[in-house]
C-alpha cells in the first residue's frame, strides 16, 4: 500500500496528526476570520450611518420639503418620489415576471431551447451593469418610444419625450424583473407535483389548472419577488440618473410625465454636489439611514416569508 | 370549470356513457381556444426577455453608430455645436428624434444596425450633410432636433466642409487609443486607454480583496459551520447585498476615505484604493452567494468518502470540497468581476473621478461607468462625446454579456462533466 501512494498522498495520510491539526486550525481560523470580518464591516457601517444619521432622523424630516437651497428641511418630495417609482415600477414588472416564470415552470419543457435561452437572458439581465439600463431608458423609451409617442399623439410638442418618472419606472422595471422571476420560479417548484396532477385529473385545462391551482399557492413567492424588487428599486440611482430624477423639485410630481426626486439620487447629489457637503452632513446620513432602513427592512420581511415557503416547501 | 361543468351534466344524462366516450376520438387533445391563447400569451412574454437583452444591445449600441459612419455625419454635428450653431427647428419633431444620428439617407440603416456597413445609403450623404453649416443660423446648443428631413429639404453642398469632418472623424477614432479623456475642449479627446486602466485598477484591488475574504467565508459555511451558524451567517452576509450601491458610496465618500487617509497618510482623499474597498463590498455578497452554492452541491460521496479515508474535516474542505467546487468559484468570481466593472455610483462617490494613469493606487482613477454616469447629463443629444459614451455603455454591455456567458456554459459544462460523467 505505501508504494502506491505517491509523496503527498503519504504526506496526506501520515501520521503527523499533530502538524497537520495546527494546520487545519489555522485554516479553520482564518476562514472564520473571514466571515468574522465580513458581518464587522457590515455592522460598522450600519452602526456608523445609524449613529450619524439618528440625530436628523424625525418624522419633521421625512415630511417636510427642503428649504433653503436644499441645506435644510427634510426629504418629502425624494421619499414621494420613491415610492411613485417604485409602485409604477411594480406594476409593470410584476406580472411580467410572474408570467415569465410561469411559462418556465409550467409550460418550458425541459429540453426546450426556448426556454434555456429565456433563462439564459434572464441571468443576463440580473447581471447587466444598472447604468447600461440608464442608457437604454435613455435610448429606447426617451428617444424612441417617448419622442415617437409625441409625434404621433402629441403634434410633435415635447412631453413624453424628455426624463420623467414613467420612463425611470419602466427602466428599473426591467432591472428587477430577474428578481421577480427567480423568486416566483422558486416558489412555484415548491408547490407539489400531485396538486397539479389532481386538477388535471379531475378534468381541468391547464390554463383552469395554472389559474385556480398553481398562483394561489404561488402568491407568497410573487410577493417575496415583488419586495425584493421594490428594496433594489428604491436603492438604485444608476438607471435613473439620466431618465428621470431631478435634483431639486418645489412641488410633488403630479403626472407620469413629470420628473421626481429620489432618495438615491438625492443622497449622490447631496454628498457630490451640493453647495455647502460640510454643513449638509447630517442630512445627507440621515438621508441615507432612511434608505437604508427602507431597503434592509424590505429584505428582512422578503427573507422571513421566503424561509417560511422552504419551510412549508419541506 | 366551465367545461368540467358539461363534462359531469354529460355524464349524468347517458347512463352508460363511460365505454363510450373514451374511444380513440374524445381521448383526442381537444382544442381550446382559451388554452391556446393562454399558452401563446405567456411564451411570448416570456420571450420579452430575450427581446429585452437585443434591445439593449440595439438602441445602447445605435446611439453610438455615429463614430462608426466615416461618412463624417456625426462630426459634421460637432462642429456646429462647437460653434454653437444648431438647427432653429429643435424639439418638436419627433421623427427625427427616433433616429438621431441618421442624417437623411441612413433610415434603413437605423432599423436593422447589422446593416450599418451598407455603402450604398452612405453615398448619398456628402450632399446631405455638407448643408447643415450652412441651414443653422441659431444659437442653440441643445439641437435636439435635427431632422433629417430637414438636411434633404436645405439643397446646398458644401466639399470643403465635408472634406475637413471627415478628417475628424478619423481623429476621433484615434483619439480612443490615446491616454487623455478631455470630451469637452476645442480640441476633445477621448482616450478610452486612460478610462480602461482607471477601470482595471478599481476591478484589481476591488477582487484582490473581496475574492479571498468572499470565497474563505464560502468555505467556512459550507464546511465548517455549524447548521445553526449557517443560518445566521448566510442571511446576514446576503443583507449586505441589499445594501444599495449609493449608499456603498456614501459610506466610502464620507467615512472610509477619511480613515484610510489618516491611516495611510496619502494625497488624495477620493482614489482607486477607497473605490475598490467600497466595490469589494458591493462584490462580496455576490462571490459569496455564488461559491457557497458551488460548495454546497459538491456531492456528500465526496466529504463522506474523504472522511472516511482518515482525513480531517480541513484537509477534507481544502483537498477535496473546493477543488471539486473549483468552476463555480471560478463563476463566482466572475460575476464579482462583472459587477465591480459595471458598478457605477460606487465608482462615482468614491474614485476621485480622475483619468489619471499611474500604478499608484492611491491615486484617483475615472472608471468606464464613472464616466457615462457623470458626463451623460451634461452632453448634447447626438453629439460625438454623446456617441462615445454610448459606445462605452455598449463595451460594457458587452464585457458583462460576455462574463456571464463564460460563467453560464463553460463553468456549467465541467461542472456536469465532473459530477456526473464518471
Amino acid at each position: 500500500m505505501d508504494k502506491v501512494l505517491n509523496e503527498s498522498e503519504s504526506q496526506f495520510f501520515s501520521g503527523k496528526k499533530s502538524a497537520s491539526e495546527i494546520k487545519g486550525k489555522i485554516f479553520m481560523g482564518i476562514t472564520q476570520l473571514a466571515v468574522i470580518l465580513i458581518i464587522a464591516v457590515l455592522f460598522i457601517i450600519l452602526g456608523i450611518i445609524v449613529y450619524e444619521g439618528k440625530s436628523k432622523f424625525s418624522w419633521e424630516f421625512i415630511s417636510t420639503f427642503p428649504t433653503n437651497g436644499m441645506t435644510e428641511g427634510g426629504i418629502f418630495p425624494a421619499l414621494i418620489g420613491t415610492f411613485i417609482l417604485v409602485i409604477v415600477m411594480s406594476i409593470a414588472a410584476v406580472p411580467f415576471g410572474t408570467i415569465t416564470a410561469l411559462y418556465l415552470t409550467e409550460y418550458a419543457s425541459e429540453k426546450s431551447k426556448f426556454a434555456a435561452a429565456v433563462r439564459f437572458s434572464v441571468r443576463t439581465l440580473a447581471v447587466v451593469p444598472s447604468i447600461i439600463f440608464g442608457l437604454f431608458g435613455l435610448g429606447f423609451f426617451i428617444q424612441f418610444v417617448g419622442a415617437g409617442a409625441d409625434t404621433v399623439f402629441n403634434g410633435g410638442e415635447l412631453r413624453w419625450g424628455q426624463p420623467n418618472i414613467l420612463w425611470a419606472s419602466l427602466t428599473m422595471s426591467l432591472l428587477t424583473l430577474p428578481v421577480i422571476i427567480v423568486s416566483v420560479e422558486e416558489s412555484l417548484k415548491t408547490i407539489p407535483r400531485e396538486m397539479r396532477e389532481a386538477s388535471l385529473a379531475l378534468g381541468a385545462t391547464k390554463w383552469q389548472t395554472i389559474r385556480k391551482v398553481v398562483l394561489p399557492e404561488s402568491i407568497s413567492g410573487i410577493m417575496t419577488g415583488t419586495i425584493l424588487a421594490v428594496s433594489r428599486g428604491a436603492g438604485e440611482v444608476a438607471p435613473i440618473l439620466f431618465t428621470g430624477a431631478a435634483y431639486y423639485l418645489a412641488t410633488l410630481p403630479g403626472s407620469l410625465s413629470d420628473q421626481f426626486m429620489n432618495l438615491g439620487y438625492h443622497i449622490y447629489i447631496m454628498s457630490t454636489q451640493s453647495s455647502d457637503v460640510e454643513k449638509t452632513m447630517p442630512i445627507q446620513f440621515a438621508t441615507t439611514l432612511v434608505l437604508l432602513v427602507l431597503t434592509l427592512s424590505l429584505n428582512v420581511v422578503a427573507v422571513i416569508i421566503r424561509s417560511r415557503i422552504r419551510r412549508k416547501a419541506k | 370549470m366551465f367545461i368540467l361543468n358539461e363534462f359531469q351534466i354529460n355524464k349524468m344524462n347517458s347512463q352508460l356513457p363511460i365505454k363510450q366516450t373514451f374511444t380513440k376520438e374524445s381521448l383526442k387533445k381537444q382544442f381550446r381556444l382559451s388554452e391556446f391563447l393562454a399558452e401563446k400569451v405567456i411564451s411570448s412574454i416570456a420571450f420579452l426577455s430575450i427581446a429585452v437583452i437585443f434591445l439593449i444591445f440595439i438602441f445602447v449600441f445605435k446611439e453610438s453608430l455615429p463614430l462608426f459612419n466615416f461618412g463624417k455625419s456625426d462630426k459634421a454635428k460637432t462642429e456646429i455645436q462647437a460653434s454653437n450653431v444648431g438647427k432653429p427647428e429643435s424639439y418638436g419633431a419627433g421623427a427625427e428624434e427616433l433616429k438621431p444620428e441618421s442624417y437623411g439617407s441612413e433610415a434603413t440603416k437605423e432599423l436593422k444596425p447589422e446593416t450599418y456597413g451598407s455603402e450604398p445609403t452612405e453615398e448619398l450623404k456628402p450632399e446631405t450633410y455638407g448643408s447643415e453649416p450652412a441651414s443653422n443660423e441659431d444659437l442653440k446648443p441643445e439641437s435636439y432636433g435635427d431632422t433629417p428631413k430637414e438636411d434633404l429639404t436645405v439643397p446646398a453642398t458644401d466639399e470643403t466642409t465635408t472634406v475637413s469632418e471627415s478628417k475628424e472623424e478619423g481623429k476621433t477614432w484615434n483619439t480612443f487609443l490615446s491616454i487623455e479623456w478631455v470630451p469637452v475642449s476645442d480640441n476633445p479627446r477621448y482616450g478610452l486607454i486612460a478610462l480602461l486602466i482607471g477601470t482595471l485598477k478599481v476591478t484589481i484591488i476591488a477582487m484582490l480583496i473581496a475574492g479571498p475574504l468572499a470565497v474563505l467565508a464560502a468555505l467556512f459555511t459550507s464546511c465548517f459551520a455549524s447548521k445553526r451558524t449557517k443560518e445566521i451567517i448566510k442571511p446576514v452576509i446576503e443583507m449586505l447585498a441589499a445594501f444599495p450601491s449609493v449608499v456603498i458610496g456614501f459610506f466610502a465618500l464620507m467615512v472610509l476615505a477619511s480613515f484610510f487617509q489618516n491611516v495611510f497618510g496619502y494625497d488624495s482623499r477620493l482614489n482607486a484604493f477607497i473605490g475598490g474597498v467600497a466595490m469589494a463590498l458591493a462584490a462580496i455578497p455576490i462571490i459569496y452567494t455564488i461559491s457557497e452554492d458551488a460548495l454546497a452541491s459538491v456531492p456528500k460521496t465526496y466529504t463522506e468518502a474523504s472522511l472516511a479515508l482518515g482525513a480531517s474535516k480541513w484537509q477534507t474542505a481544502f483537498f477535496v470540497v473546493l477543488p471539486a467546487a473549483t468552476p463555480g468559484i471560478f463563476a463566482a468570481l466572475l460575476l464579482g468581476v462583472g459587477r465591480v466593472f459595471g458598478e457605477t455610483m460606487i465608482a462615482l462617490m468614491a474614485t476621485g473621478n480622475a483619468a489619471l494613469i499611474s500604478a499608484n493606487p492611491f491615486e484617483s482613477v475615472r472608471t468606464f461607468a464613472a464616466t457615462i454616469g457623470s458626463e451623460m447629463a451634461e452632453t448634447v443629444f447626438g453629439e460625438t462625446h454623446y456617441s462615445v459614451l454610448f459606445f462605452i455603455g455598449s463595451l460594457l454591455f458587452i464585457f458583462s454579456f460576455a462574463l456571464n456567458a463564460i460563467a453560464e456554459f463553460y463553468v456549467k459544462g465541467k461542472l456536469l462533466k465532473k459530477f456526473q460523467g464518471n
